[in-house]
């Protein structure tokens, strides 16, 4: 976790990383998935979920996630590798003696069964009482906030009530971990953030772990202890939501996570844990830090963020200044989004925020801008 | 605020621009729709209305209509009117007789009558036809000679007859349809065991019916969840395989079953070329109400396979999924979970054998032999050997009245909105 983190979310995120400490739920061990033959789907996963954790896995689709789920909760199998869930190895345990609560991405509610009767599958399969049943459905449709609902089917809830009832569902039987396939895709915008807190919230107090799959990166930023970014099948980086964001480790990750400028050039000074890079076409030299290029002379991509641009700086303040023509402003309210020319590219943007004060910039003006040594990150090519 | 408050109290009588009611314009509106739509369903409505409704209303209409006695009989039936049937009849309603069937020698309609009345009551087919034929010799008085032409004309059992059979609407068929009858007091009795042949038919026809649409099911259902489960190119080729009784002859089907199944057929063949019956102990498979079941489940199966199919084609996957994740094994997850939903297929499918089942005629008719025959074959009978007509119309409009009864029934279990062919 990033201890020198300023952002507030960073080290609340920072206190819960040490309250589920180093105990794992589940881990998976060199593990791979192919369907054909031909193709692994998932290519030698090792993954820990820490007891209490919110993991998400966040990925383009097509990126493996959703088979890492679908092998966790038993319905898919793994072509090689060991998947542990509590220590035990659960490669040949059936999905119904997994214990896992599932969330799926078009809830799954049961239609020919009121909310109640939904509610009571799962315990009525563990033979649990009568009255028993009654107070665990009662208590979980209240936590989701709809009691009294119990006899409605689910075909007269809307979305979001549905959504809560597939929540309640997957917790009613108390399972140590919940797993959530895209639960959130179908909702519109404003009811997916609401639903995004709700359901940190839950976890929050119930101290579950989840493990959640999602292909919308603002909602595995607002959720999330961990994410784990896949792309072809592989964990590109697995991080905090801040280290992810501020400290991407690949180029992937940098430009899959966030806005991000991308300037592409050739390492010509490599000095330990910084580089000068040499940019394209002459664009100039940029001060970066090394984070992940192959050597002196290797070509690199470098990853700077919207907003850590600063106009018109002191001078002196940063290591790179350049030279840059306004070309476009859009204004967004709480910022306004900049494009300009810079080292001979014309879709550099920089977020100017709308703040007291605030460089007022007109199009075709000439300006300079600058960027710190550390915000600029040299990545892979 | 105001606005808004405004046009809520104005819900109840909106109007378009030119002030016209909102309700009245979107009718006038909608009323050319309508019309096209009706245009264009027109032929067919004609056709089926010739060709279905009007020949279902005709035999409707036919099975309880009895015109013959009330035609050819008329002085006679007028007679009757006073009769109290405790004696004969007076000298007064047989002289009527005798006029009567003087006209209908004339007319040579008595032949119609004498077949009508011997329907209703065997073996005064020769006492009328007699009785007509010497009829221009007769004197007065008419009692004796027409008493003396047949014994019969003495029985009280022969007047109750003709004066029940004189109203030209009756129940009478239906009643008979049902192995009921009247006796000599115009009470409603059952025929005689020897004589009651249609209930039996009915019950073996339904119960054909019922074993037919259970072996579908049986058998159907599992197809139907390989087909909605299977990869797309697989399942087109099985379905293929489903449809293709569809595109073979029906008479080809059920002849090939004889060919499997007779005693020197291949099934019989195969049991004893490998020893399992000697060669005089091969199964009688076919013409029996075996034989007319295992051909018609297979004619039919299609049509149960068919519904379940398009039902279970909607069930997603992740219902299986998500009840195994409840902590279900799978077949319990199987029987809570999908099963139900495949309710409206299993209604659909059942409906629709069971409908076709009760009235299957062509397999019934060549494979059935002797207690495979079902009600349809019976009904042939009577249009195409006996020419009783009105009791083939009252038949078939038992049969009607069970389907329909059969239809309401399914609509107030599982809805008929909610059936699903395909």
């Amino acid at each position: 976790m990033g201890k020198d983190s300023t952002r507030q979310t960073g080290t609340d995120l920072d206190a819960k990383a040490t309250s589920y400490g180093g105990d794992a739920i589940v881990r998976f061990e060199r593990v791979q998935k192919s369907y054909d033959g031909v193709l692994l789907v998932v290519k030698d996963l090792d993954l820990e979920v820490q007891r209490g954790e919110f993991l998400t896995l966040l990925g383009p689709s097509g990126s493996g996630k959703t088979t890492v789920l679908m092998m966790l909760a038993g319905f898919e199998t793994a072509t090689h590798g060991g998947i542990f869930l509590k220590g035990e190895p659960i490669n040949n345990v059936p999905p119904h003696k997994r214990g896992i609560g599932m969330v799926f991405q078009n809830y799954a509610l049961f239609p020919h069964m009121t909310v109640f009767e939904n509610l009571a599958f799962p315990l009525e399969v563990r033979r649990l009482a009568k009255g028993e049943i009654q107070e665990k459905v009662r208590r979980a449709l209240e936590m989701v906030r709809l009691g009294g609902f119990e006899n409605r089917r689910p075909g007269q809830l809307s979305g979001g009530q549905q959504q809560r009832v597939a929540v309640a569902r997957a917790l009613v039987f108390e399972p140590d971990l919940v797993l959530m396939d895209e639960p959130l895709g179908a909702l519109d915008k404003n009811l997916r953030e609401e639903m995004q807190y709700e359901i940190k919230h839950i976890h929050e107090n119930l101290g579950v772990s989840m493990v959640y799959v999602t292909h919308d990166q603002s909602e595995a930023l607002t959720m999330s202890n961990r994410i784990a970014v896949f792309n072809d099948g592989r964990i590109q980086q697995l991080a905090a939501p801040d280290d992810l964001y501020e400290r991407p480790e690949n180029a992937f990750v940098a430009q899959f996570i966030g806005e991000n400028n991308r300037l592409s050039g050739r390492v010509s000074h490599l000095d330990g844990t910084s580089c000068a890079v040499d940019l394209d076409d002459g664009g100039g030299r940029v001060q970066a830090l090394a984070v992940k290029v192959a050597g002196d002379r290797a070509r690199t991509t470098l990853s700077l963020r919207p907003e850590r641009v600063a106009i018109n700086p002191e001078e002196g303040a940063f290591p790179n200044v350049f030279e840059a023509r306004v070309q476009e402003l859009i204004y967004l309210g709480d910022h306004i989004r900049t494009r300009v020319s810079l080292c001979g590219k014309d879709d550099f943007i920089i977020k100017v925020p709308n703040a007291q004060g605030h460089a007022m910039l007109r199009e075709g003006e000439q300006v300079r801008v600058g960027w710190a040594l550390e915000d600029c990150r040299a990545l892979d090519a | 605020m105001a606005e808004i408050a405004g046009s809520a109290q104005g819900m109840a009588a909106i109007t378009t621009a030119d002030g016209r009611p909102l309700a009245v314009a979107l009718r006038h509106a909608e009323r050319v729709k309508r019309w096209k739509a009706f245009f264009l369903v027109l032929p067919l409505l004609l056709f089926l209305g010739v060709t279905f409704l009007y020949p279902i209303a005709l035999m409707l209409f036919r099975s309880v209509e009895n015109p013959v006695v009330a035609d050819n009989l008329p002085r006679t039936l007028a007679a009757l009117e006073s009769w109290d049937g405790e004696d004969l009849p007076d000298e007064a309603v047989f002289a009527a007789l005798a006029a009567d069937l003087g006209e209908a020698r004339e007319n040579k309609t008595f032949g119609r009558l004498a077949t009508r009345v011997n329907q209703e009551l065997s073996g005064t087919r020769t006492m009328i036809m007699r009785t007509a034929r010497r009829v221009a010799r007769f004197e007065a008085p008419f009692k004796e000679a027409v008493t003396a032409a047949h014994p019969r004309w003495s029985q009280l059992e022969t007047w109750a007859a003709i004066a029940r059979l004189g109203d030209r609407y009756t129940p009478i068929q239906y009643l008979a349809a049902m192995d009921l009858g009247y006796d000599v007091q115009g009470n409603i009795v059952a025929q005689p065991e020897s004589r009651q042949i249609y209930r039996n038919l009915f019950l073996r026809t339904f119960w054909m019916s019922l074993v037919v649409t259970l072996a579908c099911l049986v058998l159907g259902y599992p197809i139907a969840y390989l087909l909605a489960s299977l990869q797309a190119r697989y399942a087109n080729l099985l379905m293929i395989l489903v449809l293709l009784p569809f595109w073979t002859s029906l008479l080809v089907r059920t002849t090939s079953w004889i060919v499997l199944l007779q005693t020197q057929g291949v099934l019989n063949d195969l049991l004893v070329w490998l020893g399992i019956i000697g060669d005089d102990q091969r199964f009688q498979m076919i013409f029996n109400a075996q034989g007319t079941v295992v051909a018609m489940t297979q004619i039919l199966l299609p049509f149960m396979i068919l519904p379940l199919y398009s039902v279970m084609k909607t069930i997603p996957q992740s219902y299986m999924r998500a009840a195994q994740s409840l902590g279900a094994p799978r077949f319990y997850a199987y029987w809570r979970v999908y099963v139900p939903n495949t309710l409206p297929g299993i209604g659909a499918g059942c409906l629709l054998v069971f409908i076709l089942a009760i009235g299957y005629y062509i397999t019934p008719a060549l494979v059935g032999g002797e207690d495979g025959q079902m009600i349809s074959n019976l009904i042939a009978f009577h249009m195409q050997k006996s020419l009783n007509w009105s009791l083939a119309a009252a038949l078939g409009g038992i049969l009607l009245a069970g389907v329909i009864a059969l239809y309401w029934l399914y609509n107030r279990l599982v809805g008929v909105e909610r059936l699903k062919l395909g």
